[in-house]
């Protein structure tokens, strides 16, 4: 066992970063802001990159398996006797995959903000912003308590919630900003309540102590949350599918994806960062953290497997029909964490038949490279012409090459076109719902062959298409801009070929995987031909993708409108929460009980008032009162009460 | 440690302040005077943590007794455990930061002053008063000078206002006085510590628990007696807004846990459903309220309404984790409401109005005052790393330790008011800090020093519980832990 | 003393009871506050009377009823020089020192 304590260093560089540039940042960094952020980022990325090479090949193996460590575990705040909130790290295949993907992809977007961020107002707040959402999202990955993963999950929320709003003035990105920390705070309450009944029945809040109760089936854990049971459904499940919709809720998960594309209101490298790349696969995170547990109960993990599969399928329809660039990619992302849900959902937690775990992590591993590649691309391609929209674009590849070969090759990626890095992990995806469940299969399949076609209609839009209004005015951005994207591109490219299965999955066992050239047949040949209807509907103007929409005629139109989802989720808020339930309780607040409580004094002072006349004012009345009250008096002491 | 300086000193200072002249001279004195409470109340707890690591257990340290009348047996016998100890910091924070807030006070500023201490003398009585006569009495002192504070230097309809709250707060402790009486003449006693070793007769309790119960209880904003709170917040001057809300509102969150669950614990087991259902009401439907509401002072508020249920639910759900969970929450809220009121009236002297519809866009001409003000926001909603989270979790874990199904519904329900904070405390920001700024406002300055030093003491307060909850745990963890084993005596309870 | 002793009892008792009915009669009709005051003195006075009376009568021998009619006199005194300031300052805000005109303090 060796010392993984220096772990800790990687969040609190970040958290540093925060602290310096929040407090101080405004005043005396103004310019020096990025250089201190990219270069707290540096060195956790190159420390994690440490732990990494120390766990994957020198020590994390035990007898043929990677094992858990807790490097570090302090009570935070105990509760009663067991219960408490622990702060730790713990260190095992999935938490250090996230913390070099983590660092990685927030250096990545660190150096890329210094030319897109640059001489912006807030340039030193946003780079605190940046400091605290990376701390946040290291803190969760590195999480040794349920409680913990809460805590993370709520940070990383609000720092999502700041950096939406960043552009503050603008109502829009208020507006955003609000619906996804609405939307997901209310996701929180079902984690939330899922932790409670967890704690409750497992009499712990620690995950490893967690798990090894709930995943034996003897213990008497086990068989109080198994026999406890709500509507038809045990405890178990209940907590499980609770904590599911926590998760749901902030990987975009249908129906809580609504604040998802309006997220993109944020700055670009923000989208790439953290709804791309990081804090949407939380969600994907916290069922694999507690997957012994999930895999307990099948209940919970169909309701994974399907609302991942609906929301892959869902995404991908209505990403072909939006016209914000952003916007596609954020459908794209959504989509591509249903893949992984299901792939969760389809997996078990032993041997071969734990494919689908790893699979999953596998995509999570390789999306975050091209998906944050292909965001920050969108960003350079915006910081060039200044407009999200697709019409504005055109013909861009003579203008920005390095962008133009990045983003092709982040394309190629996500649509599962070998070598590169979607391939591999997509393909494994497939087989695992292949093995488990044909109807996620097709699903699956015909999702694949959408992305293919999404993405390469945003790519020839973009890139070929008309001929460019713009004239090299402007350049393609500044150094800083381009070495992300070149470095995130060769990984693009590199990260397929990672010996993923022997290192991370689900029993910690080293898993045999091998490409089957049949089975692969199908995926990749539906992908070419998207491919190729793409590059023929897209490649130059023509009225094609204008003909095909219109002969859809209604569909098209609640396709493009997101299946009215805003819409109903608006209906909701604003025509039944609150003049249905806020209007009343405060009409009933202000005239029912409070107007018992003026009531009451009213009545007092009516009774006053009756009685007040007795108060002339008039001396002489007094005096008279006086007399007869005292000859009353007389009266009854000398003949009544003698 | 001599616990009566904490009496003494407000006295002297307001003493003092009488003979002063001019606003200069008496802010002065008055924040010479609370600086001095706050060294006394944090000298006071470390010697408090260093005789409790010296290995003395007893239940309550410090502890003096003198008879004060003998005929009935009235002592001025005060003594402290790690809850009164964690309220008298809460009381010494915000009473400095209240006179830093009003440093420009221009209107009768000694008179001014002169209440706001006198207050903080009740509070700190009451805190630290262990016989019941005693703690009445400070009660009485800390009502007074709230109704002439808002009756003279308060704004809008605030004759109104503080009619309703004195006379709301004056039925509270005319009931809180009656059960007093009760317990009395059962015990023969009115010292708290005597009375709880007794095991008052259950009928007794069960009828006079009610009286000290929601006696205290209209302190602490209980549904259906909580409709003094928005007025009189709103109509206050923004200290004794601060002072209103951070501690007088705790005075019943107190007085309903030492007094009314400590002395009769039976009692507070019989009718624990029904204070359950009123928490749980005061919780969503203050949530509720406060999303339609307009007005800053109103929003906070009401806030206050559902926060303060919190503490209600905890007490009423009678596990060790909830009853401390409340005991965060009443020090976690009166931090976390003072700064939010601080706020608003920094905003509402620049602006002058504290209409939601009529802000926007301050983040961009007073970046610290906007910090402030979302600082208290996300701590009101929960988030981790200030107050609240610790307080709302430990109430929520508490609660869910009770296992029965209308204690589940209510637990359930009280963890979806976070969702509903969650939307008012964004709506408020997102219409005030953030937005297009109106022209109007665009020549307006930051905070001055003074507000800076004022807010800066609350924040730290906030973030230290946020950041370290361990620390706060060990000063109110034994104390809740000493009251839970004289309860669970009386009562079985699991 | 020994004219005084020859006048019966009642005869004094009747002048007071007169005295007194007098002075109550002046304090209920006047609106003028000296003649209240003065009404008042009369009241007080038969009491002193009556005071004298009962003592002469009942207890010969003592001065308790002379002392305290010594005492009300006193009072009177010190009552009748506080009631005329306020008067006089009731006259300067109000202009008059008709009881009915300070009405102020009413409910």
């Amino acid at each position: 066992m060796s010392d993984y304590a220096y772990i800790v260093l990687i969040p609190l560089l970040p958290l540093a970063s925060f602290v310096l540039l929040g407090l101080f940042g405004r005043k005396y960094f103004t310019k020096s802001a990025g250089i201190i952020g990219t270069m707290a980022l540096l060195a956790s990325t190159i420390i994690a990159l440490m732990a990494a090479h120390q766990y994957f090949f020198v020590d994390g193996k035990v007898a043929g398996a990677y094992h858990q460590v807790i490097a570090f575990k302090y009570t935070w705040l105990a509760f009663s006797p067991g219960v408490s909130i622990d702060m730790g790290i713990v260190i095992d295949p999935i938490s250090v995959m996230m913390l070099v993907v983590v660092s990685f992809v927030s250096l990545m977007v660190h150096m890329f903000s210094l030319g897109y961020m640059k001489g912006e107002e807030r340039f030193a707040t946003y780079y605190a912003y940046l400091g605290l959402f990376t701390f946040s999202m290291l803190g969760l990955v590195l999480s040794v308590n349920i409680f913990q993963v809460y805590l993370f999950w709520e940070l990383v929320g609000v720092s999502s919630f700041l950096l939406i709003g960043y552009y503050y003035e603008k109502p829009t990105a208020v507006a955003a900003s609000k619906k996804a920390f609405i939307v997901t705070r209310f996701a929180d309450l079902g984690f939330l309540i899922g932790i409670l009944i967890l704690g409750f029945y497992s009499g712990t809040l620690d995950i490893s102590t967690l798990i090894h109760k709930l995943t034996s089936v003897q213990s008497p854990e086990y068989i109080a949350i198994t026999t406890a049971g709500f509507l038809g459904a045990s405890a178990l499940t209940w907590a499980l599918v609770l904590v599911f919709i926590g998760g749901a809720g902030k990987s975009a998960m249908f129906p809580l994806h609504i604040w998802l594309p309006d997220a993109m209101e944020g700055p670009t490298p923000v989208s790439a960062l953290i709804h791309a790349a990081t804090m949407v696969v939380a969600g994907v995170y916290l069922v694999a953290r507690l997957f012994p547990v999930f895999s307990m109960d099948d209940t919970a993990l169909h309701v994974v497997t399907y609302v991942g599969a609906f929301s892959a399928l869902l995404a991908a329809v209505i990403a072909c029909t939006q016209t914000d660039i952003k916007r596609v990619l954020a459908f794209s992302t959504m989509s591509q964490i249903g893949y992984m849900m299901f792939a969760l959902g389809v997996s078990k937690q032993v041997g071969e038949q734990g494919l689908g775990y790893m699979a999953s992590m596998f995509h999570l591993f390789t999306h975050a490279f091209f998906k944050s590649l292909l965001f920050l691309c969108a960003g350079a391609v915006i910081h060039l012409v200044h407009s999200n929209e697709i019409k504005d674009m055109g013909g861009l590849r003579k203008l920005m090459p390095v962008t133009h070969i990045a983003f092709l090759v982040a394309c190629l990626a996500i649509a599962g076109v070998p070598p590169f890095a979607g391939f591999f992990s997509k393909e494994e995806i497939l087989l695992a719902a292949f093995n488990e469940n044909k109807l996620i299969y097709a699903v699956a399949l015909f999702t694949a062959a959408l992305t293919a076609f999404y993405m390469f209609r945003l790519y020839f839009s973009i890139f070929w298409s008309k001929e460019s209004a713009h004239h090299d005015t402007h350049h393609e951005g500044t150094v800083s801009m381009k070495i992300p994207l070149i470095i995130l591109a060769a990984c693009t490219i590199g990260v397929g070929f990672i010996p993923f299965a022997k290192l991370v999955t689900a029993d910690g066992a080293a898993l045999e995987t091998h490409i089957d050239i049949l089975f692969s047949l199908a995926p990749v040949g539906l992908t070419l031909i998207a491919i190729l209807i793409a590059a023929r509907l897209y490649k130059q103007q023509n009225g094609g993708p204008q003909k095909i929409a219109d002969s859809l005629g209604g569909f098209y139109r609640v396709v493009s409108r997101k299946f009215y989802m805003d819409e109903l989720y608006l209906f909701i808020t604003k025509k039944i929460i609150f003049p249905l339930i806020g209007k009343p309780i405060a009409w009933i607040d202000r005239n029912i009980v409070d107007g018992c409580m003026n009531a009451l004094a009213s009545i007092t002072v009516k009774i006053s008032g009756g009685i007040k006349g007795m108060q002339s004012g008039k001396v002489q009345g007094y005096a008279l009162y006086f007399f007869g009250g005292v000859t009353l008096l007389a009266i009854l002491f000398i003949y009544v009460w003698k | 440690m001599n616990l009566s300086l904490l009496i003494l000193f407000p006295l002297v200072t307001a003493i003092i302040l009488l003979f002063c002249n001019g606003l200069k001279q008496v802010r002065m004195v008055a924040l010479a005077g609370a600086g001095l409470q706050l060294i006394l109340a944090i000298f006071l707890l470390v010697a408090f943590l260093q005789d409790r690591s010296m290995g003395n257990q007893l239940t309550m340290l410090f502890e003096y007794d003198f008879v004060w009348f003998k005929n009935l047996p009235i002592h001025y016998h005060i003594g402290v455990d790690g809850i009164s100890i964690a309220m008298i910091l809460l009381t010494s924070c915000i009473v400095f930061a209240g006179i830093l807030i009003s440093w420009t006070m221009e209107k009768l500023s000694k008179e001014f002053f002169f209440l706001l201490v006198l207050l903080s003398m009740g509070a700190y009585g009451f805190f630290i008063s262990l016989d019941l006569f005693t703690l009445f009495f400070f009660l009485e002192i800390a009502v007074i000078p709230k109704f002439l504070l808002i009756g003279v230097w308060g704004s809008g309809k605030k004759e109104y206002s503080a009619m309703k709250l004195a006379l709301m707060l004056m039925a509270g402790s005319a009931l809180v006085f009656v059960g007093l009486l009760g317990v009395y003449y059962q015990t023969g006693s009115f010292d708290m510590m005597k009375i709880a070793q007794m095991n008052i007769p259950l009928d007794t309790q069960y009828f006079f628990f009610p009286f000290v119960f929601l006696g205290f209880g209209i302190f602490a904003a209980l549904f259906p007696f909580h409709t003094w709170v928005p007025d009189g917040h709103a109509s206050a001057p923004t200290a004794a807004s601060m002072f209103l809300a951070g501690i007088s509102m705790k005075l019943g969150g107190y007085g309903c846990l030492r007094v009314a669950t400590f002395l009769m614990p039976a009692a507070a087991h019989y009718y624990s459903p029904i204070i359950i259902v009123l928490a749980t009401i005061a919780i969503i439907y203050g949530a509720f309220a406060t999303m339609m509401q307009t007005d800053l002072k109103y929003i906070n508020a009401y806030s206050s309404v559902s926060h303060c249920g919190f503490v209600i639910l905890g007490i009423g759900m009678l596990t060790q984790t909830s009853i401390k969970g409340a005991v965060l929450q009443m020090v976690s809220h009166g931090l976390m409401t003072a700064l939010f009121f601080a706020a608003i009236g920094m905003i509402y002297t620049r602006t002058h109005t504290r209409m939601v519809a009529q802000l926007g866009g301050l983040l961009k001409v007073m970046p610290f005052i906007s910090t402030v003000f979302v600082i208290a926001g996300l701590c009101s909603l929960g988030l981790p790393g200030f107050s609240g989270f610790v307080a709302e979790m430990t109430v929520f874990m508490g609660s869910w330790q009770n296992p029965g199904g209308l204690y589940r519904l209510a637990t359930i329900l009280s963890c979806a008011s976070i969702v509903v904070t969650a939307v008012y405390i964004l709506r408020a920001t997102g219409k005030t800090i953030m937005g297009p700024l109106d022209g109007a406002y665009s020549k307006l300055g930051d905070a001055l020093w003074n507000e800076k030093l004022a807010a800066g003491l609350l924040i730290t307060g906030i973030v230290l519980i946020g950041v370290a909850p361990f620390l706060i745990n060990q000063l109110i963890g034994p104390g809740t832990a000493a009251m839970m084993e004289q309860i669970g005596k009386t009562i079985n309870l699991k | 003393m020994s004219s005084l002793s020859e006048i019966p009892l009642a005869h004094i008792l009747f002048v007071s009871t007169a005295l007194f009915f007098i002075g109550m009669y002046g304090l209920f009709t006047r609106k003028n506050l000296v003649t209240l005051l003065m009404a008042i003195e009369l009241m007080l006075n038969s009491v002193n009377i009556n005071f004298i009376a009962f003592n002469k009568y009942l207890y010969p021998g003592k001065l308790d009823g002379v002392f305290f009619s010594l005492f009300i006199i006193t009072i009177a005194a010190a009552e009748a020089a506080v009631a005329i300031a306020i008067i006089i300052n009731l006259y300067r805000s109000h202009q008059s020192i008709d009881v009915d005109d300070a009405t102020e303090m009413k409910y």
